[in-house]
């Protein structure tokens, strides 16, 4: 059967889409800032990859200096708004907090958002372009990496010119994290910032395509490439082409740009992997109104979602079915059914988990209309091949300043996280590193 | 359960909490409620002169989103004198185990305090407390405050009303004074059976931010009202000691009624160490109703009863024999203090407060080694960040035992203060000032004394 929109009313689906954690009111920020013991050289700062200075800016919330709060936070992050919304901090500042021994940690994340939200709601810039420089840097890809390395620079004074070939700049935050962890207008409004920075940003462009590289480099002193990550690749199993198939990255991004009462989804749906883009598909699946089975090869322990991931879509009520490896997707139009085999664990692989071996004859049909994938995404290797620069695993080598094999070109964010988690705060730190990379060797040319 | 009944120069009471002379005690209907909450006591909100009270009369000072100071600019009762009369004949008939007191402020005559005086004696009440704190509205006028600053006033009109009192009369203290042994001292002159303290403190609680004004805001205009609440508990508790250690006061066994932030069983129990026999309170009901009684009255009885002690009554001043003060401190008294690296959480707040602001001997180590503060810039996430924490590590060669970081530390028992031996002889800042003037006042002749002594101050 051919995928229908979601029968939910638009007033539930309004709801379920939603952002999920509501703002924190004044008095609660007060009153949650008040508990921060404002640590020395605090393991929160440590932690963030950016390095907020996490107990400064609390500390200003506690005296309701909000403007003072937000300058502090966009300092070294200039998408503090976004990265308030989907930092993993679990995993990162509010993980290190002192207090999450034996009493709750603070509410990192929420009072970075308060915070920012200050600034974004009442329009509010709290850097202006630095004096011109008269240098002129191109970045390519208006993701987070690319926007935190331009509005560095041009708060340095540079001129930037940012290439997307997207119609709307902000990379996954734009397109790619389930709205109700960000809304769209979050990211937008950041990308507006930047603009209000003098940054100018060319939509609809492709580099290698639309403009040449070579004509950025004669008209750029140094480039930025900040291009992310591509597509999910195939599953490489037959009945992949069926109707009903679809990527769960595309998936996500229709929830960020269309109506949703337009979106197509399937009754039964099943989602193939276990990462951030898979629980972000699964529980968008499911807030449409489906009944959404996640299929992974591993088990619980081996899912690269984060815990507080896996604890969310399993209160959504996706059901979990682990070693459990697709073999075929069934129909003859549509998806019909997913063939699956059960595994187990063997010796460790190369990325050191245990590989997933079949056990025979255990394949079993599971009753779907729908299948995501989520199984990662595939790198975009084209530019950077012809650039020449040095790749590893189709990832983008670059030193401790985020500069690449060839001098003039540095490069950010998950298109060169070959280790350690791609997320939008690593990102966003790597564009700033980079700009100020690129700052000192534009200086050192004067 | 410990006996807390007490008898207050023979005012008897079933425990030591009344409700002092303010707002909650303004009529016969809420002392009544007062009462049935379990309160022992109540001193009746000031009688006397005629008042016109204005609109917004608090102000408060909140922390952390508590309120920890109320200010106010009420006056005494503005009922009419016939009925509060009326209403305390009525509750004292419905409340015999209760202590009813009556406080009174009237113009500064002699046939004025007479002619209260009388009245109050006919309505049955227990005793009389004579404000001489208001600091606000009525000591523009003579009274209040205006007698308990001049202590030749306090010791007239105490006698004036020890003349015509049957009843035992309790003179209230203002704080609001350079020395407070003197009026306690006048007061006792005039024949008063007992002292209460303290009245509220002189304060302006805050400015408007917005439009300038002050707090409360009367018609655009402000001005300084009665501070209490839990901040002057401090300044309350110190009074209480200077006024018990009086010659006078201690000689004549006279009775002290504590007041000033009381807000719990544990305020209580401090006033009552520091001499206080009965306690009043005010803030705290203020805040959150008659109910606060219950874990006064609960937690002070538990508190008894886990140390031991049979009566409230035998512990009353059992800390003033320490109060003591600077001179006669002992100077080779020596404490360092101690971190327990299991119960540390690592804020390092001892850290920053020992090195900026106290004597730098605070270190921080991670795995044996010095180190310093910061991180990498490419370094992330929690276990990174909790892994390199370092810990701080007390210099206790260099620790003069300054007790900061003990107090900074948010974790109970993380820090302690441990006596260790000076190496120095047991001396005070009077001794040495009598058997080595020259130490106490030339900077030579210190250094030398340190050197002979082994005591280096970096």
């Amino acid at each position: 059967m051919a995928l229908n929109p979601s029968t939910l009313e638009p007033q539930v689906l309004r709801q379920n889409f939603h952002e999920i954690l509501p703002a924190l009111t004044s008095r609660e920020a007060v009153i949650e800032a008040t508990r921060c013991l404002f640590c020395y050289d605090a393991p929160c700062t440590h932690a963030c990859p950016t390095h907020i200075d996490i107990p400064r800016f609390i500390k200003k919330i506690s005296t309701q200096n909000n403007l003072g709060a937000a300058k502090t936070i966009l300092e070294s992050n200039f998408l503090g708004s976004t990265c308030a919304r989907v930092c993993p901090v679990e995993e990162l500042c509010e993980g290190a907090c002192v207090l999450g021994s034996d009493h709750k940690p603070i509410e990192i994340g929420r009072l970075q958002r308060y915070a920012t939200d200050h600034v974004m709601d009442k329009k509010i810039d709290v850097f202006k372009a630095g004096k011109p420089t008269a240098k002129k840097v191109a970045v390519i890809g208006a993701g987070p990496a690319g926007l935190s390395c331009a509005a560095e620079l041009a708060k340095l004074g540079h001129t930037v010119t940012i290439f997307e070939k997207k119609p709307l700049a902000g990379g996954l935050s734009t397109y790619g994290i389930v709205v109700f962890r960000e809304p769209v207008e979050v990211s937008l409004a950041e990308v507006e910032m930047v603009k209000r920075l003098g940054v100018t940003i060319k939509n609809n462009v492709t580099v290698g395509t639309d403009i040449s590289f070579d004509e950025l480099n004669s008209s750029y002193e140094a480039v930025f490439l900040g291009t992310g990550l591509g597509n999910v690749p195939n599953l490489e199993i037959p009945g992949e082409n069926l109707e009903g198939v679809v990527d769960g990255i595309e998936f996500i991004t229709q929830t960020k740009t269309d109506d949703l009462s337009s979106i197509k989804v399937g009754q039964k749906v099943a989602v193939i992997g276990a990462g951030n883009t898979a629980i972000d598909a699964a529980t968008i699946a499911r807030r449409l109104g489906a009944h959404v089975t996640m299929i992974y090869r591993r088990t619980k322990t081996e899912m690269t979602a984060y815990d507080f991931e896996y604890d969310f879509a399993k209160l959504e009520g996706i059901e979990y079915r682990f070693l459990t490896a697709p073999v075929s997707i069934k129909g003859s139009i549509f998806v019909e059914g997913l063939e699956c085999q059960t595994m187990q664990l063997g010796a460790p692989d190369a990325s050191g988990r245990p590989r997933p071996e079949p056990i025979p004859n255990s394949n079993f049909t599971l009753e779907c209309d729908m299948v995501i994938k989520a199984i990662g995404q595939e790198k975009q290797t084209n530019l950077a091949s012809q650039l020449g620069l040095t790749l590893e695993k189709g990832y983008i080598v670059v030193n401790h300043q985020n500069q690449t094999s060839n001098p003039r070109v540095y490069a950010g964010g998950d298109c060169v996280r070959l280790k350690g988690d791609a997320s939008t705060v690593m990102a966003v730190q790597d564009g700033k590193i980079a700009a100020k990379s690129i700052h000192s060797s534009l200086e050192g040319g004067n | 359960m410990a006996d807390l009944s007490i008898d207050f120069c023979g005012i008897k009471s079933p425990n030591p909490f009344w409700l002092a002379s303010a707002p909650p005690t303004n009529s016969g209907h809420q002392i009544h409620k007062a009462f049935e909450a379990g309160w022992g006591g109540a001193v009746w909100k000031t009688i006397g002169a005629p008042v016109l009270n204005v609109s917004n009369r608090y102000g408060t000072v909140k922390y952390n989103g508590q309120i920890i100071g109320l200010n106010n600019v009420e006056l005494i009762s503005d009922r009419p004198l016939e009925i509060n009369l009326r209403e305390i004949a009525q509750i004292k008939k419905l409340w015999s185990d209760r202590a009813v007191i009556v406080s009174a402020m009237v113009e500064s005559t002699r046939g004025a305090w007479k002619n209260i005086i009388e009245q109050i004696e006919d309505t049955g009440a227990d005793g009389i407390e004579l404000n001489y704190g208001c600091p606000h509205g009525m000591s523009e006028r003579g009274m209040g405050a205006a007698v308990g600053q001049v202590p030749e006033y306090c010791e007239q009109i105490t006698s004036w009303v020890t003349e015509f009192s049957s009843l035992p009369v309790i003179v209230k203290l203002t704080p609001n004074v350079t020395d407070i042994t003197f009026p306690a001292r006048a007061a006792v002159a005039g024949g008063a059976n007992a002292l209460s303290l303290i009245n509220t403190i002189n304060s302006i609680v805050g400015v408007n931010l917005d439009t300038f004004e002050l707090s409360p805001n009367i018609g655009g205009k402000g001005g300084h009202g009665g501070y209490a609440g839990p901040a002057v508990k401090p300044i309350a508790l110190h009074l209480l000691s200077q006024v018990a250690l009086v010659q006078e006061v201690s000689r004549a066994k006279m009775p002290i009624s504590g007041m000033g932030g009381i807000m719990n069983w544990k305020d209580a129990a401090e006033f009552l160490l520091l001499g206080a026999s009965s306690l009043q309170v005010c803030t705290a009901a203020m805040l959150y109703g008659y109910r606060v009684v219950e874990d006064m009255i609960d937690g002070l009885s538990n508190w008894l009863d886990e140390k031991g002690i049979g009566s409230v009554n035998e512990i009353i001043g059992a800390s003033l024999p320490r109060i003591s003060d600077f001179g006669d401190f002992d100077l080779g008294f020596k404490t360092v203090a101690r971190i327990n690296q299991d119960s540390c959480i690592q804020c390092d707040l001892c850290y920053i407060a020992c090195n900026d602001t106290e004597h730098q001997c605070i270190d921080l180590y991670r795995d044996g080694e010095l180190v310093a503060a910061g991180h990498d810039a490419r370094d992330n996430g929690k276990h990174k960040a909790i892994s390199s924490r370092p810990f701080p590590v007390i210099r206790e060669s260099d620790c003069v035992g300054c007790d900061l970081c003990h107090n900074v530390c948010p974790v109970q028992g993380c820090i302690e203060m441990v006596q260790v031996p000076s190496g120095r002889e047991g001396t005070t800042w009077r001794q040495l000032s009598s058997e080595r003037p020259e130490v106490t006042q030339d900077w030579d002749a210190m250094k030398a004394y340190r050197a002979e002594i082994g005591l280096d101050i970096h």
